[in-house]
């Protein structure tokens, strides 16, 4: 009887352990982003208020300031947006396509030092961003294809290919051999096979290869920072840099700005969330 | 005279091989000329001079340098573990869940949306040590006089940043080892129950071999961006106070952005590409032999 109710006792409390550790798990996750949406809902008074406040107010200020004031030092959020899109959206359909073809390539021929060439691509992906930005804006510069999109958009595709290729690989393998030359016996031709077989088979793979693409030129840093320069190719991350000033920060209006620019990459991946982990993990495992 | 044909999959594998060595192979080789040269952005000739290997010495002779590239590694590798840890820890306690895990799974790939530059502003506003929430907290919960210059002092900055890193990357890691505790056999597991193997020995020796290729290719996958820190750090201190913070992609940037001595920090450039690539074939070896062992080898 003793011993039953010790260890009923040792499961509770194993129980309840686990419960707080995975609360305290998801606070630590959720808190910093929350805080971000909270500020960008205060006004700044509040924000710089000394003692803290603690009982939020509620403000569209920053959101109003953002999309209405163009003029009087705002920033220009409509144009970063459509900047952001339109690189981000570009790069990633290119990336796909040739990707996918490189993917294919590793996938369903043999041809000799085929491992070299795989371990090669992604070398150039481990290129650190910052070692590559600085040759990369000599050479833009003496093409003369600085602070415009079609740089930005060739400089992601080139970063977004070798993983895409890896992703790819993974799923075109798993598709059994059979599959293509059974189509082709039927009459298609090589493409066709490609195209209405493998293809929809493969289509979560290629998914989650566009999502991991998108995010990437979304959230890209350090080699926008560095090849754009006015407002007609500026992206959001580097926009974010707007709101400091030499020794203060419109933290109000960076919030506002975060938000926007978490919502899409958030959706998005609300979306197809189910594919992004198959994709990962089939892409690699069986790679 | 028969005809060469061009292989199929070199014509699949030309777009890609083109956009690569336009974009990264041709900046790299004029940087790696560079690097031998005293080239600075605001005196173009200096181009054509060469110094051979004076910009390589320059650096290696440099105890900044030799900070900074200490302190990178030291990071990287306290990071990388800590979040292998962790990630483990959180994949083994969603694991354990028995309801409302697809939406615990949902917000653990939170942070992997965020920007590193977004999640840099965001700590550096949480971390102020004026109006930051963590601040803000300790003062309200007793500690009065509590205003930790988070930012400010060398390690409590070390520590932010890092806090930081692990924040934006320990998902990837928990989400690729709770898709191997997914894809796990039940049968080895009831086998080892049935021998009366305790909860450790089972966790030990079948569940962690199990788990190992999962972990190499978040470890791969990690690898291929570590250089993403920069973003951070470059928000969150600009490499101060008084280089306590400073890694090498922070101080190849003033090298070459403020300094403007290209050659030099070209020359940098490439001892930090060498060590993401290090990183990067190791991992990818180590994920070769991991497959290898459970057969799934392709």
């Amino acid at each position: 009887m003793d011993r039953n109710l010790a260890h009923r006792n040792r499961r509770r409390a194993l129980k309840t352990a686990h419960f707080i550790g995975l609360f305290l798990v998801m606070s630590i996750i959720c808190i910093p982003g929350l805080w971000i949406v909270l500020n960008s809902f205060r006004p700044t008074v509040e924000i710089m208020a000394k003692p803290p406040v603690w009982t939020p107010s509620f403000t569209l200020d920053h959101y109003r300031a953002m999309f209405g004031g163009a003029g009087e030092g705002g920033v220009p959020v409509f144009s970063y947006f459509r900047n952001s899109l339109i690189v981000s959206v570009v790069s990633t359909l290119i990336a796909i396509l040739i990707g996918m073809s490189g993917g294919y390539a590793f996938a369903r021929y043999r041809f000799k030092g085929k491992s070299g060439y795989f371990v090669g691509l992604m070398l150039f992906r481990a290129v650190p961003g910052v070692a590559l930005s600085l040759p990369l804006f000599i050479v833009f510069a003496r093409v003369g294809i600085i602070d415009t999109h079609f740089g930005l958009i060739l400089a992601y595709v080139a970063m977004n290919v070798p993983f895409t290729i890896w992703l790819t690989d993974g799923f075109f393998r798993q598709i059994p051999k059979e599959l293509h030359e059974a189509a082709e016996i039927d009459g298609c031709t090589r493409w066709q096979a490609f195209w209405k077989v493998e293809f929809p088979v493969a289509r979560s793979g290629v998914a989650s290869a566009a999502i991991f693409a998108f995010l990437t030129s979304w959230n890209e840093f350090a080699l926008a920072s560095q090849l754009t320069r006015s407002v007609g190719s500026k992206t959001m991350p580097v926009g974010l840099l707007d709101f400091t000033a030499e020794f203060t920060i419109n933290w109000g209006g960076m919030c506002a700005l975060a938000v926007l620019m978490i919502v899409p990459a958030l959706v998005l991946t609300f979306i197809v969330q189910k594919h992004l982990i198959a994709g990962l993990t089939f892409g690699g495992v069986k790679g | 005279m028969t005809r060469r044909r061009v292989p199929e999959w070199f014509v699949l594998l030309l777009p890609a091989i083109i956009v690569i060595a336009a974009v990264v192979l041709i900046p790299l080789i004029f940087s790696l000329y560079s690097s031998f040269t005293p080239y600075k952005l605001t005196r173009p000739s200096t181009l054509w001079k060469w110094v051979g290997f004076f910009n390589y010495e320059k650096i290696l002779t440099d105890a900044k340098f030799w900070a900074a590239f200490g302190r990178t590694v030291l990071f990287l590798t306290i990071v990388l573990n800590l979040e292998l840890l962790l990630g483990l820890g959180i994949a083994l306690m969603m694991n354990k869940v028995t309801w409302g895990q697809r939406t615990l799974r949902t917000i653990l790939m939170f942070p992997m949306m965020f920007s590193p530059i977004l999640v840099g502003f965001q700590f550096k506003f949480i971390f102020n040590d004026n109006i930051g929430l963590v601040n803000n907290v300790l003062q309200s919960v007793g500690f009065q006089n509590a205003s930790l210059p988070w930012l400010v002092d060398g390690n409590l900055a070390m520590f932010s940043i890092m806090f930081a890193e692990i924040w934006m990357s320990t998902s990837v890691f928990a989400i690729l080892i709770l898709a191997g505790l997914f894809a796990m056999p039940r049968d080895p597991l009831e086998a080892a129950k049935v021998d009366g193997c305790t909860a450790w020995q089972t966790f030990r020796h079948i569940t962690l071999p199990f788990l190992m290729p999962f972990i190499f290719i978040a470890m791969t996958i990690r690898s291929l961006d570590v250089a993403r820190a920069y973003d951070i750090v470059q928000i969150m201190t600009g490499g101060g106070p008084a280089r306590r913070t400073e890694l090498l992609w922070t101080l190849m940037s003033r090298t070459g952005y403020v300094d403007a001595r290209m050659g030099l920090a070209n020359a940098m450039g490439y001892v930090s590409i060498l060590l993401s690539i290090l990183f990067t074939i190791y991992f990818f070896r180590k994920l070769s032999a991991a497959r290898a062992e459970l057969g799934m080898a392709g």
